[in-house]
């Protein structure tokens, strides 16, 4: 035994005396999911003082949308949560058109509603696999990623994209679903629920992943309130608030379907919050493809944009104005309205709210993204205070934060 | 409740505070003074008939580029919403434009803290009574407020911080990793076998 093993063995541990210190987790620990950093303050293993620290991705979207017309920005919208691009850009879509009183045709409702709850499904899985290898279970992180592939597939069947969509428009979407599609999806379908049952099997008794997660994080009902919690986090501990049953947008009117609901607010719940969402989500899918109805995918008021059987037409009258091979959008049109505007809509971290005032021009005045992980990160402090720092990893992984989305 | 009786409630019990309401695609703002703002808030979340226990989102406005000039210099605006009852509102607080400050609602909702801290880095606006009072999303060391409509959308200059990484980085390339001193085998085809 070499001399410094014997001394650390023979060290005596101080009674009463606590071991104070501070450690900086991040930003490239893997556990954070990005680049958050959080600055703790221990006590041997338990947190005292836990401050994390956001920004390292911060590309000021707010400001630059300020400079892009509508549609320009949307595609801003795709960077934001960039596990689930398409139900950013359909929340960017909706508060446009409610902003300047665009109408949306009843497919192109349906076909969004459908994107959104794929993108639900894409993100809940990648959560999953990302929250089941933190705690500890590496098994079900490629289970979930061959489902999210076949997801991540239909997306690129339907745009071409796989991981930055832009799909959807500001007064519809941008192509049709072709057969290809339904029928892959409906075959997907077939199969998930039968696959939830496989992570289920593997986790849901699991005794490693219950000392982990129930009765870890705890917070109430009134807590995640004050704290502005949304989504799944919210619903764990209680709360009865989701958006697409409060403020129906879209095809979530036409289907039905359940809010799950916890009680504990502890992982979980959450954990268990998440799983039952997913079931609903095929649920919504299912029945928005039994109820498709037929007709155009784009409205006839929906500014900024070419469509590609459009295209041809405008881009002669455009030539011969500009000269050739340039497409003008239409920037000086006097269509635009001014007000002010709040839409949110219930993307898969929590609620994400655009809010927009228009001074009539074809440009934001002002655009804030109410991004939901932003305000989860900040909740965290007030979460993981007097926890071991093991359950930090587990709290992080349960909030579901991408770091895109809170630091815009 | 409409949200036009809402604001109705806020007129009678603040009358001196509420300046104007204004609807706009079924969604009602109310302009108040920014004096009594926490307790306009407040009254807002324990009151039985409107219970608006849920702070959605709360940011600063720069009102410099402005058509209409009675607005006042900035803005911050507050939404709400109650959960149980399902109705919401808009505050809009207005905020003076040499030093612009605010009564903080952290002691009210504790998620405000960031959204506060945000709007305080990005905008300048600064908030009475908050805890921690910091930026969040830019280096301490930042010059001026984003969002403010007299910042430019390309900076002229460099962030000194980044300025001072590349210098150190040149620095310790004097010291640097020199191929030459740590030979390495070259990965290659593999030599064929003599037969």
């Amino acid at each position: 035994m070499t001399a410094s093993i014997k001394q650390t063995l023979e060290c005596p541990v101080a009674e009463g005396e606590g071991e104070h210190y501070s450690l900086r987790m991040g930003p490239q620990h893997p556990a954070t999911h990005g680049v958050l950093r959080v600055d703790l303050e221990l006590d041997g293993e338990t947190i005292i003082e836990c401050t994390p620290q956001v920004g390292y991705l911060h590309r000021g979207f707010e400001k630059l949308a300020e400079n892009r017309t509508y549609s320009q920005a949307l595609i801003l919208t795709d960077r934001l949560d960039y596990i689930a691009a398409m139900a950013n850009n359909v929340g960017y879509c909706l508060a446009v058109e409610r902003l300047l009183a665009i109408s949306v045709p009843r497919r192109a409702q349906y076909i969004r509603t459908i994107v959104c709850e794929m993108s639900r499904l894409a993100s809940h899985l990648l959560w999953l696999a990302t929250h089941a290898l933190d705690i500890g279970a590496m098994t079900v992180f490629l289970y979930c990623f061959r489902e999210r592939e076949i997801l991540l597939d239909l997306f690129e069947e339907l745009c071409g994209a796989r991981l930055t969509f832009s799909y959807p428009r500001i007064g519809g979407v941008r192509q049709d679903v072709t057969t290809a599609f339904v029928d892959e999806l409906q075959r997907f379908l077939y199969i998930f629920p039968s696959k939830i049952a496989e992570y289920e099997t593997l986790i849901d008794t699991n005794r490693i992943w219950l000392k982990r997660t129930v009765g870890v994080g705890v917070v109430s009902g009134e807590e995640a309130l004050s704290l502005g919690l949304t989504g799944a986090c919210l619903r764990a501990s209680g709360v009865d608030y989701d958006l697409r049953k409060h403020q129906p947008y879209d095809a979530y009117d036409q289907v039905e379907f359940e809010v799950p609901l916890g009680s504990d607010g502890d992982i979980y719940a959450r954990y268990r919050c998440r799983m039952e969402e997913m079931h609903q989500s095929v649920r919504i899918i299912q029945q928005c493809l039994d109820q498709l109805p037929p007709g155009p995918i784009i409205g006839p008021d929906a500014p900024d944009l070419l469509m590609p059987n459009k295209a041809s037409a405008r881009m002669e009258a455009d030539s011969s104005r500009y000269g050739t091979g340039l497409i003008r959008l239409i920037r000086d049109r006097n269509c635009y309205l001014e007000g002010e505007i709040y839409v949110a809509t219930e993307v898969p971290k929590g609620e994400l709210g655009f809010y927009f005032i228009s001074d009539g021009s074809s440009r934001p005045y002002r655009m804030h993204i109410r991004s939901p992980s932003f305000i989860h990160i900040g909740a965290l402090a007030a979460i993981a205070k007097g926890e071991m720092v093991a359950d930090l990893i587990a709290n992080i992984g349960s909030l579901d934060v991408v770091l895109g989305e809170s630091d815009r | 409740m409409e949200p036009m009786a809402i604001a109705d409630c806020l007129r009678a019990q603040f009358p001196g505070e509420i300046l104007h309401t204004q609807t706009f695609q079924g969604q009602t703002a109310v302009l108040i003074r920014p004096g009594r703002v926490v307790e306009i808030l407040r009254w807002l979340r324990d009151t039985p008939d409107l219970r608006m226990n849920h702070l959605r989102s709360l940011c600063g406005v720069d009102n410099a580029r402005r058509k209409d000039t009675s607005v006042s210099p900035f803005e911050v605006v507050y939404h709400l919403t109650s959960i149980p009852l399902r109705h919401e509102i808009r505050i809009r607080a207005q905020v003076a434009g040499e030093d612009p400050c605010i009564d903080s609602v952290v002691g009210l909702w504790t998620g405000a803290n960031w959204l506060e801290r945000e709007t305080y880095d990005l905008m300048g606006i600064r908030f009475n009574g908050h805890p921690d009072l910091r930026r969040i999303l830019l280096p301490e060391d930042w010059q001026g407020h984003p969002l403010r409509k007299e910042y430019p959308l390309k900076g002229r200059e460099e962030w000194a911080g980044m300025t001072e990484l590349l210098d150190r980085v040149k620095e310790l390339d004097r010291f640097g990793f020199d191929p030459a001193a740590h030979p390495r085998p070259q990965v290659g085809p593999k030599p064929e076998k003599q037969p």
